[in-house]
């Protein structure tokens, strides 16, 4: 016996994931095009990870394991991993990064649904802590051949200098420290047109992905709108006053992880806040925060640690932004933890 | 004219599938074998049987007499005999009975002869006893006495009357048929409505998914042609058919729960109201029949006029259910109840009977936990967070469920409409619901129970003294009067004067078990921890302050 509604809208949790994963595709595709099939490489690697661990806390929890593997969630988690690491990683640390998150960033705080904090954040916060040094390392364009990417993600020796550069936030970032400003360092091979050499393409196809998300309705407006929104506003603020120390608008927007964060980190529902006004303060905070570890941190990008920050504070920013309910204009819900 | 429509917040657009059974006219039902007229069909109290077993009654006879004034009569549908007057099982989720008045039709359908009444000359009081007396309530699915809510209140007059058409659930097809046929009787239906109200406007909307229906309604107030009155299509959107979210969309207006929506000068009715409300008036006819829609799973969908008290199995049969048929629902998909007993009557709520199989309405795929993703709260057209309302009751936490306004829910099903993970949401917030008003309800007995308990504790200790006191009084007596002479004097006196103090005393012990329930109110909640009864005190707050508001939230159908 089950009760109303009888009728249910054709959807799925994994209709869901597989829509997040489509509208993925056309940026690894470009990444792919312009440096090479290191991150297809590295995407199964973390798929394979991703889906083992997830069984296996599954069976250990006494979960149905065939379901919610189905529920494409785990795949989700391991593509974003992978796509936001640099591309040669040795694959030992892919396995590291994607299990951190499913065993410890998802099932220890109990599985689908419950977790906190962005799992994939969370795996890349931890590889960037335990190896800087190989986390800043990305191919150069042109770089390599087939062989030898598949060689280098396997473990094998790696010709570092030959093939792999500074992303342009990490250029940026030695570049100003060693006083150089912002135009000189501009002047290196490392950049193109608007952000960096590629990067600008790949950031354009993310935003593609992340207005089909948007035209199926799986993200709302408010959290990309309020992510590239207060990131042109701050940076172009900084550039305005020094725009030989602070990088413009338009590099900012497509450098590194921003649309990436804005269309597909930051819109993750488990960790984020959910409410409209709720969503617009923590995408905003995201974004501000991003830039200010930009500008003045130790970290080259930092949307990452912005959005853990900010997903400490989704509970807090939910109970203060509770929309009025029909009828009450007045008096939400007060205080208290969720 | 209204030029201007607004909108309410969520909302589900699901398949109306209407067409199925508004292809034929409505059919009138032959009468079974036997009706079972249950005398408790509406909100209020239960009405009192008239006849008994045995008697014959009339068609159009009053069976049952209503029960002070929240409450509304009952009738024969057809002359017969009364064969049983006795606990039925009812079309209710529970399958539990109720008292009823079991009627073996003669097949001469004799009608009583109708009392004239000239509601044109009465005073709008004498016309709500008559609308009481004729049974009429609310037909949109709420069973409200209408009467009740043909009373413009303190203020003397409404701004707007809303005759609601809109019929927004799927599958259900009664009033959209009536409007068709009767499109001229439900506007002067509205119309005396309009004048008892006092109210300035009438709107009568419907979606505009019922194009039929809305021609015939403009044709017929284009021929009554009366300038305050006037036919409205709002777009289709489940619930637009929601009281609340149809005088939000005519008026911009938001009715708080708890509220009445005379407050904000609106009142609401359904169309088949209306009509109940013109036949009972013009041609003294009682609410013993109505329209019920059967679809779904079944051979030949129809709208059918059937006597009140008629088995769903008799419309069903009817219908030809099919035979893959696995679950049987009385209203619509979205909000419908489930039908343990097919040999149910059709009762004043009846609006529809679908018929449900497993490629109709698929059994739910298993519950995934929630991710969160917000679709719900897009959908609730009540503007509150459904997953939040998930989360608390799951726990059980309630205090917190009530703090996100649980009981603002409209229980319409949106939310678990949209959800990817598959959650019944709704099941969730009734199990809430109903554990918070037992908790509620085992509070109010475990007061009244102690209170009798300390009063009787009270009472043996005080005959017990008595007793002492008068054994001492007649001791003390002996030795003065001879046992001879009779009663001694003093104890002659001693119970008289007894009589008026021991009366006081009582009150005195009354007044302090009371003073002492007020103390110890939370003794039955002892064992729970100081976060739980903080919960509990709130509740209370709450439930003191709906009650101050109690008979306020008058359902407007
Ligand atoms: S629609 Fe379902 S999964 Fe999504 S937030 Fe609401 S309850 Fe959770
Ligand atoms: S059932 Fe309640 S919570 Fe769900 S959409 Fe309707 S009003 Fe909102």
């Amino acid at each position: 016996m089950y009760n109303s509604p009888y009728l249910r809208q054709n959807t799925s949790v994994r209709r869901v994931m597989v829509t997040v994963l489509v509208a993925m595709l056309p940026a690894i595709a470009m990444q792919v095009w312009l440096f090479g099939i290191g991150l297809l490489l590295q995407i199964a690697i973390a798929s394979a990870t991703a889906l083992a661990c997830e069984a296996a806390m599954l069976s250990l929890r006494h979960r149905p394991v065939a379901r919610a593997l189905g529920d494409g969630s785990a795949l989700v988690t391991a593509w974003l991993i992978a796509v936001c690491l640099p591309p040669l990683l040795p694959w030992w640390m892919i396995v590291i990064g994607t299990s951190f998150a499913i065993v410890i960033g998802k099932h220890l705080y109990g599985g689908l649904g419950q977790n906190p904090f962005n799992p994939a954040m969370l795996a890349y916060c931890v590889l960037i802590i335990s190896f800087p040094a190989l986390m800043s390392q990305w191919p150069g364009l042109q770089g390599s051949d087939a062989a030898t990417q598949l060689d280098w993600v396997l473990g094998g020796e790696r010709a570092l200098d030959a093939v792999t550069g500074a992303t342009p936030l990490d250029a940026l970032r030695t570049g100003l420290l060693g006083n150089a400003d912002v135009a000189a360092v501009m002047q290196s091979p490392a950049f193109g047109h608007l952000a960096g050499a590629g990067w600008e393409w790949v950031a354009l196809a993310w935003g593609a992905g992340g207005l089909l998300l948007l035209a199926l309705r799986i993200i709302t407006w408010h959290i990309p709108v309020a992510f590239l929104g207060a990131m042109a506003l701050v940076s172009g603020v900084a550039w305005l006053i020094d725009p030989s120390h602070y990088a413009s608008p338009a590099f900012h927007l497509l450098a590194g992880g921003t649309m990436l964060g804005a269309f597909f980190i930051a819109t993750d529902p488990v960790s984020g806040a959910t409410t409209p006004r709720g969503k617009l303060i923590f995408a905003a905070c995201i974004a501000l925060i991003a830039w200010l570890i930009r500008a003045f941190g130790a970290y080259p990008d930092g949307i990452a640690f912005a959005v853990l920050l900010l997903n400490i504070c989704v509970p807090l920013i939910d109970i203060k932004t509770q929309p009025p309910v029909f009828g009450h204009k007045v008096e939400p819900p007060d205080g208290g933890a969720r | 004219m209204l030029n201007k429509l607004f909108s309410f917040n969520g909302g589900v657009k699901p398949d109306p599938n209407k067409s199925a059974s508004t292809r034929e006219p409505i059919a009138r039902l032959a009468l079974p074998p036997q009706l079972v007229i249950p005398l408790h069909q509406h909100i209020g109290g239960t009405p009192r049987p008239l006849v008994t077993v045995g008697s014959t009654v009339l068609g159009g006879q009053r069976i049952g007499a209503p029960d002070g004034n929240v409450s509304s009569a009952v009738h024969a549908p057809t002359s017969g005999r009364v064969v049983a007057i006795e606990p039925r099982p009812m079309p209710h989720a529970s399958g539990l009975s109720s008292p009823a008045v079991v009627i073996e039709p003669d097949g001469l359908d004799t009608a009583i002869e109708r009392e004239p009444f000239d509601w044109h000359a009465a005073a709008p009081g004498e016309i709500r006893d008559f609308l009481r007396d004729a049974g009429v309530v609310g037909l949109g699915g709420a069973v409200f006495p209408s009467h009740l809510k043909l009373n413009p209140g303190k203020s003397g007059h409404t701004d707007t009357l809303v005759i609601n058409g809109a019929e927004c659930e799927p599958f259900i097809t009664c009033d959209d048929m009536l409007m068709r046929t009767e499109p001229e009787n439900i506007l002067r239906g509205a119309l005396i409505m309009q004048r008892m109200l006092a109210a300035k406007q009438v709107l009568v909307a419907l979606e505009d998914n019922k194009p039929e229906a809305a021609t015939a309604l403009k044709a017929a107030a284009r021929a009554l042609g009366n300038a305050s009155l006037e036919v409205v299509v709002v777009p289709t959107r489940y619930p637009a058919g929601g009281a609340k979210q149809l005088i939000r969309v005519l008026t911009g207006i938001e009715v708080p729960h708890g509220s009445r929506s005379t407050d904000f000068g609106v009142q609401c009715f359904n169309v088949a109201t209306a009509l109940a409300v013109w036949r009972a008036l013009e041609h003294g006819e009682a609410l013993t029949r109505r329209i019920v829609t059967v679809a779904g799973n079944v051979e030949r969908p129809r709208n059918f006029d059937v006597a009140i008290g008629t088995p769903i199995s008799h419309l069903f049969a009817a219908a030809g259910l099919k035979p893959d048929t696995d679950k049987l629902i009385m209203g619509g998909p979205m909000m419908g109840i489930p039908l343990p007993n097919i040999d149910a009557p059709v009762v004043k709520a009846t609006n529809c009977l679908l018929a449900s199989s497993p490629t109709l309405f698929a059994p739910p795929e298993p519950e995934l936990p929630c991710i969160r993703c917000g679709e719900c709260a897009r959908a609730c057209p009540a503007d509150l967070q459904p997953f939040e309302l998930y989360w608390h009751s799951r726990a059980r936490n309630f205090g917190r469920a009530q703090e996100y306004k649980l009981f603002d829910c409209i229980e319409c099903g949106c939310c678990a409409y949209v959800c990817p993970s598959h959650i019944p949401l709704v099941d969730y917030y009734r199990y809430a619901k109903s554990e918070i008003w037992a908790r509620e309800r085992d509070k109010d007995a475990a007061d009244s129970a102690r209170e009798r308990f300390e009063f009787r504790n009270w009472r043996a200790d005080r005959e017990k003294e008595e007793k002492a006191a008068k054994l001492a009084a007649r001791n003390a007596a002996k030795p003065a009067v001879k046992p001879a002479d009779g009663p001694a004097p003093a104890a002659d006196v001693a119970p008289a004067a007894a009589e008026d103090p021991k009366k006081a005393l009582i009150e005195a012990a009354m007044a302090r078990a009371r003073a002492q329930k007020e103390a110890v109110a939370a003794k039955n909640t002892d064992a729970l921890t100081p976060a739980q009864k903080a919960q509990i005190d709130a509740a209370e707050e709450r439930r003191k302050r709906a009650s101050e508001l109690s008979g306020s939230d008058a359902p407007t159908e």
